[in-house]
């Protein structure tokens, strides 16, 4: 019932080659191309409007692009299922009758077969997802009974439940206090031993920075993409936030503004 | 005075019609329970209502090809229900339309269609309130035959697909990355919405259809923060409503959806009060320890 799609491990993990986008007739990406080596975490950075989520939704095979492919291990990404998307927070119902275990569980959908209940199997992925997440003695709560780093945490479980190898987390740490930021940090950095590839949209790009292997700056466009050092450069970041952006240039790091910058407001 | 109380209760029992009618409205609440769950978490409400209107000129045509034949108007309810569920899911996927204005559209075009149908055949005994208000009481074995297995039928299929249609209602974006066949799986849940209707077109009738199906599970989902629970405290509230309901309407001579319907929404209001009055308490405390 579910397609089994060869990974060709010679090939990247994610290869976007020429990649146009268009939603309503806008043009929300043109001629995007780059590739992610497995294992490591890029940051995604852009104003809002970007096309950030535009971006995380064609890999995930959400939207069909107008013109260039997404590759996930040398075949179209539209067809894998080791992609997570990971929502951003507001889109979710969190009043919805369920627990953080079933939510995990759902994860493993389409590796179940219908009518059987999970066996042993798929509960013992389930509760090492959340071990990975730390979250074992929250698996029986209601989710709208969690903080907000804790539901970010339960969907990067759900991921690992899933044997995502690629996530995409749209905005994970927006709106979170400056501990859960840190600790999620850390979680990414830790799932580096699972052979997981995070691409991660955020706005902080001293974060972007510190915490991640290379950056991705976008704006439509690709304007840059590599090391810190490489692509935030106050030319770079000129071209990416336009008029939008105040800079204060503190010592060897640079913090950008975004005037626009609300919350979930992309699109 | 035991044996009055016996009586009271044996007494309407007695009678086949009613029997057929109690059993009837069991399984019609069972079913508008368990299915109401998702369209009271997935927000359709107004599909439900709707739905249950597009069915008149379905009703309508079976009326004039077969005269009062009971028999075949639940087929017909049901080709034309389907249909309607189906176009709406079409409309609003197609066109960037809203889903509620192409259930808006839908609903009253079907509706307009009904009557003017309807209103070609004035010589016709058409008895419009059965169709409005629904007849438990003029259930025969036959129709409790249909019930049972249509009933089954979507009972049977949630069940078999309950993991797949958690997953659409919860997190449609997690439902395509996982490749499910969330077309199909949209289009599934509809059609189990229009059975529905269909089966319980006799039972409460299309004005109070939306009753049956959002107010046992809203009651429910006021209970209890998980789903297989919230399904089946909404189901007792319906079983219980349907007795309750059915007795009451036996001997103070109220129309029977109406009552069921009516048990139904006092169910709500006590637990709804009981909510409020555990949170004022538990704010009060809070107040109180500050």
């Amino acid at each position: 019932m579910y397609p089994k799609i060869q990974h060709d491990i010679d090939q990247p993990i994610l290869d976007v080659k020429h990649l146009s986008v268009k939603i309503n007739d806008h043009l929300v990406l043109e001629d995007v191309s780059f590739h992610l080596h497995i294992g490591e975490r890029v940051a995604l950075l852009g104003p809002n409007g970007a096309g950030k989520s535009t971006l995380f939704k064609v890999i995930s095979g959400l939207l069909p692009p107008v013109s260039g492919e997404v590759n996930v291990y040398g075949s179209t990404s539209s067809r894998h299922i080791c992609i997570a998307y990971i929502p951003q927070r507001t889109q979710v119902d969190w009043h919805f009758p369920v627990s953080v275990f079933d939510v995990v569980m759902m994860g493993r959908t389409a590796k179940m077969k219908p009518l059987v209940p999970p066996g042993k199997h798929h509960q013992n992925i389930v509760w090492h997802a959340l071990e990975t997440v730390e979250m074992q003695d929250l698996a029986g709560r209601q989710i709208s009974q969690l903080s907000g780093g804790q539901q970010q945490r339960m969907f990067i479980a759900r991921a690992l439940a899933q044997e995502a190898e690629l996530m995409l987390m749209d905005e994970p740490l927006a709106g979170l206090d400056d501990p859960a930021q840190e600790e999620l940090l850390l979680l990414m950095e830790k799932l580096e031993q699972e052979k997981v590839t995070i691409m991660t949209a955020t706005h902080d790009l001293d974060q972007a920075a510190q915490h991640f292997n290379r950056i991705l700056l976008l704006n439509r466009r690709m304007i840059s993409f590599g090391s810190s050092k490489h692509v935030l450069t106050a030319e770079n970041l000129k071209v990416a936030y336009g008029g939008r952006l105040r800079m204060i240039e503190q010592g060897e790091s640079i913090m950008a503004l975004d005037n626009s910058c609300c919350e979930g407001g992309e699109e | 005075m035991i044996e009055s109380i016996v009586t009271w209760f044996v007494q309407p029992m007695s009678y086949g019609f009613m029997q057929r009618g109690l059993v009837a409205s069991i399984l019609v609440g069972i079913v508008c329970a368990v299915i109401g769950a998702f369209i009271v978490l997935r927000g359709m409400a107004f599909f439900g209502d709707a739905l249950s209107h597009t069915i008149l000129p379905g009703v309508a045509v079976g009326y004039l090809v077969s005269g009062n034949a009971r028999g075949s108007l639940f087929w017909w309810a049901l080709g034309t229900a389907i249909i309607s569920a189906l176009s709406i899911g079409a409309i609003s996927k197609k066109t960037h339309l809203r889903e509620d204005t192409s259930i808006g559209i839908v609903f009253a075009g079907m509706f307009a269609l009904g009557i003017a149908l309807i209103s070609t055949v004035r010589s016709y005994a058409v008895d419009l309130s059965h169709f409005l208000f629904g007849d438990v009481l003029g259930v025969s074995s036959q129709d409790l035959i249909t019930i049972l297995i249509f009933g089954a039928v979507v009972l049977i299929a949630i069940w078999l697909f309950y993991r797949q249609l958690i997953v659409i209602s919860f997190d449609p974006l997690l439902a395509t990355t996982l490749r499910l066949p969330t077309k199909l799986l949209n289009n599934l849940l509809l059609v189990l919405i229009a059975i529905t209707v269909a089966v319980s077109l006799q039972i409460v009738g299309v004005a109070l259809m939306v009753a049956m199906l959002v107010t046992p599970a809203a009651t429910a989902y006021l209970m209890t923060d998980r789903l297989p629970r919230m399904m089946l405290l909404a189901s007792i509230v319906a079983v219980i409503s349907s007795v309750v309901g059915l007795y009451i309407s036996f001997y103070l001579s109220i129309s029977s959806g109406a009552a069921v319907v009516l048990t139904c929404t006092v169910f709500f209001v006590i637990v709804w009060t009981i909510q409020n009055l555990k949170k004022k308490t538990k704010t009060d405390k809070t107040e109180l320890s500050v």
